[in-house]
């Protein structure tokens, strides 16, 4: 035990050991009133690492090449040790990253979280969220399946439409005139390095800025108004041990769902592994109908909900404009945001009926971006795209005049 | 209970967009994976009628021995025809421009086919063939119109011929919809024993298109009790530390 203690403290001589450890762990004092949302920040902490280390394992065995990219994966899924376990776990988690962040958002917008003073961890986590999609996307490539060839070249001729640069835009992220070996070579290049790398970073900071502010909680109460003799939230308890044997447990149990996919529908019911990506990419031939991966399909809808043009500007570029401008929005929420409260447990009942609305709207365009499109279906999809950019424009006006209730000094429990 | 039922709703909204059909009916192929004897007999097939024009290249020889239970020499001696090693995948000797010459089309590899057509699609392809003198091979089939494929199990099935129905659309002109098929020169085998060879044929397409099925099953039981466990463990570990937190 003594040499344990002294290496500690020749450790603490040299490298703030303790004081980061207490800093974030055992004197980070959360609230103690977390329920079932907030389990979702340490799960997509999980899901991260998760990727990290599969995909590591998977790149042993992965041949980044038009010619070997295919086969190769199939490798792994027949000849190599454990490589089926390995490579659906890494499918698997691309999706369940997404269910994990979406809650985790979503859990923002139930209480409030992104609220002053927490506008920069709303702001990083947005980056995070963009990395996220990025990754996702030059990730889908790499298994060079028919699914994975064309949604990339439906994604990079959105590029096309931009007025002007558009062509040369997507000449040269593609590094060719088409989808080849180059882009599949440089996808490799940005999904194993540069994007984990960003991601990485962009948690770090997250983390670093939720740590400094403190957490909120669902009554978005700040816990460092109240403070007992010694400086310590009165509502407050040490991250460790009370949330790390929580978190613990809602591991697990995400673990048992995440093991349901992995062991039982790899597929996601064709949803986190299409049927046609079981088909080598073919460039001279087309799938009857190519629907990017779920967590795209929203902002897809959006894409195809425009169908006007508008003077010299086309209808697709347009609708690029209205899906870029669907994420961009979201970095602008705790400023649209002038309700006086934060939690939905004390909101009035626009801000209610706003919300259900945007989540309704948001899994109608989900399934709408899945289908080919009829004219009952884009008019849907434009209603639901009416819905989205409503409940965020809209928000400076509703939440000024929506009827709070009174926010108590103390969290409720 | 609101809040429950959000997250339900959340977790499980995937499979709220199954509901989508497909355009032709499916007849159901009720593979069963776990049958060795239907494995067996598909393999056979498979390898004498399929296996010269389509390949399945990512499927090794002696997987397939392993897997569905037959002793390497006897998969050497009845399974393979053109001195490969057992350790190899099924490879052909037809090159797939020359495919593409024959056929319109290259021949697609059938390992994974199982896995982008579904058991049910090809149960019913493989059973729909009928006579079509348009056609370049004289058959086409109901499930994937104008197919550049021959009926290949015909001696098996033997020939039939389309049904066609007189339906009205909805600006009111008539056309004829093909609505089935039926028997015209039976082959080798009665319908029913023919519904067999295809059905096993199916069981043993869908066994290549992912080998480790079964055994990926068995271990999910198994982790899944762990984690059960594990859940047990850290539930009780949690409440053990929360007990004096009001």
């Amino acid at each position: 035990m003594g040499m344990l203690v002294n290496l500690r403290d020749w450790i603490d001589a040299r490298f703030p050991l303790t004081k980061m450890w207490e800093e974030h762990l055992s004197k980070y004092y959360a609230p103690k009133n977390f329920n079932f949302w907030y389990f979702f920040g340490s799960l997509a902490l999980l899901v991260l690492v998760i990727q990290i280390v599969s995909g590591i394992f998977l790149t042993m065995n992965f041949k980044p090449s038009a010619d070997d990219a295919f086969a190769s994966v199939e490798y792994i899924m027949r000849d190599v040790n454990w490589g089926w376990l390995i490579r659906y776990i890494h499918s698997t988690g691309a999706s369940a990253f997404f269910i994990v962040v979406y809650l985790h958002m979503f859990r923002g917008l139930l209480y409030g979280s992104y609220k002053g003073p927490r506008e920069l961890i709303w702001i990083f986590g947005m980056m995070i969220y963009l990395a996220l999609m990025a990754e996702a996307f030059f990730g889908y490539l790499l298994p060079w399946g028919q699914m994975s060839y064309w949604g990339a070249q439906v994604i990079i001729s959105l590029f096309g439409a931009i007025p002007v640069i558009g062509d040369d835009l997507s000449l040269w992220i593609r590094g060719d005139y088409v989808i080849s070996d180059i882009t599949l070579n440089r996808f490799f290049a940005l999904h194993v390095i540069a994007v984990p790398l960003v991601l990485i970073a962009l948690v770090v900071v997250h983390i670093l800025a939720l740590h400094e502010v403190g957490s909120n909680n669902p009554d978005g109460v700040e816990i460092k108004k109240n403070k007992d003799e010694n400086g310590i939230p009165l509502d407050g308890i040490p991250f460790h041990p009370y949330y790390s044997v929580k978190d613990i447990v809602g591991v697990v149990v995400f673990l048992m769902f995440f093991s349901v996919v992995v062991f039982f529908v790899p597929e996601g019911g064709g949803y986190f592994l299409e049927k046609p990506n079981f088909e080598p990419a073919n460039s001279l031939k087309t799938p009857a109908h190519i629907a990017p991966v779920w967590y795209f399909t929203p902002y897809y809808a959006m894409l195809r909900a425009v169908t006007i043009d508008i003077g010299p500007l086309t209808a697709k570029f347009l609708g690029v404009i209205v899906m870029g401008a669907a994420v961009v929005i979201l970095f602008f929420l705790p400023w649209l945001d002038k309700s006086p409260v934060k939690s939905i447990r004390y909101r009035g009942p626009i801000y209610k009926t706003m919300l259900t609305l945007f989540v309704v709207a948001f899994f109608m365009l989900g399934w709408l971006g899945t289908q080919a499109p009829t004219d009952t279906k884009t008019m849907m999809a434009q209603i639901g795209t009416v819905v989205y950019f409503a409940f965020f424009l809209g928000m400076p006006f509703y939440t000024r005049i929506d009827k709070t209730k009174p926010v108590p000094d103390r969290v409720t429990g | 209970m609101k809040k429950q039922l959000f997250a339900i709703l959340l977790l499980v909204s995937p499979a709220l967009a199954l509901a989508s059909g497909g355009e032709v009916h499916l007849d159901k192929a009720q593979i069963d994976p776990t049958n060795q004897e239907s494995l067996q007999r598909g393999a056979r097939t498979f390898v004498n009628y399929c296996l010269s024009c389509h390949s399945a290249k990512y499927q090794r020889y002696n997987r397939m021995a392993r897997d569905l239970g037959i002793p390497e020499d006897v998969v050497i001696d009845n399974l393979m025809f053109t001195g490969e090693k057992i350790g190899d995948t099924m490879e052909i000797a037809m090159k797939p421009a020359d495919g593409a010459q024959y056929f319109g089309a290259a021949p697609p590899d059938l390992t994974l086919v199982a896995r982008v057509r579904g058991v049910d699609w090809l149960y019913t392809y493989l059973r729909t063939f009928y006579l079509d003198d348009t056609r370049p091979f004289g058959v086409n089939n109901m499930v994937f119109d104008k197919v550049g494929m021959p009926h290949v199990l015909w001696e098996l099935q033997g020939w039939q011929k389309p049904v066609y129905e007189t339906v009205t659309d909805h600006e009111g002109h008539e056309h004829q919809k093909l609505v089935g098929v039926e028997l015209v020169k039976q082959g080798k085998l009665t319908p029913a024993e023919y519904d067999r060879t295809v059905r096993d044929l199916v069981n043993f397409l869908a066994y290549m298109g992912e080998p480790v099925k079964l055994e990926r099953q068995a271990l999910g039981v198994k982790v899944l009790l762990f984690l059960f466990v594990l859940f047990i463990i850290t539930y009780l570990l949690k409440k053990e530390y929360w007990k004096d937190i009001h």
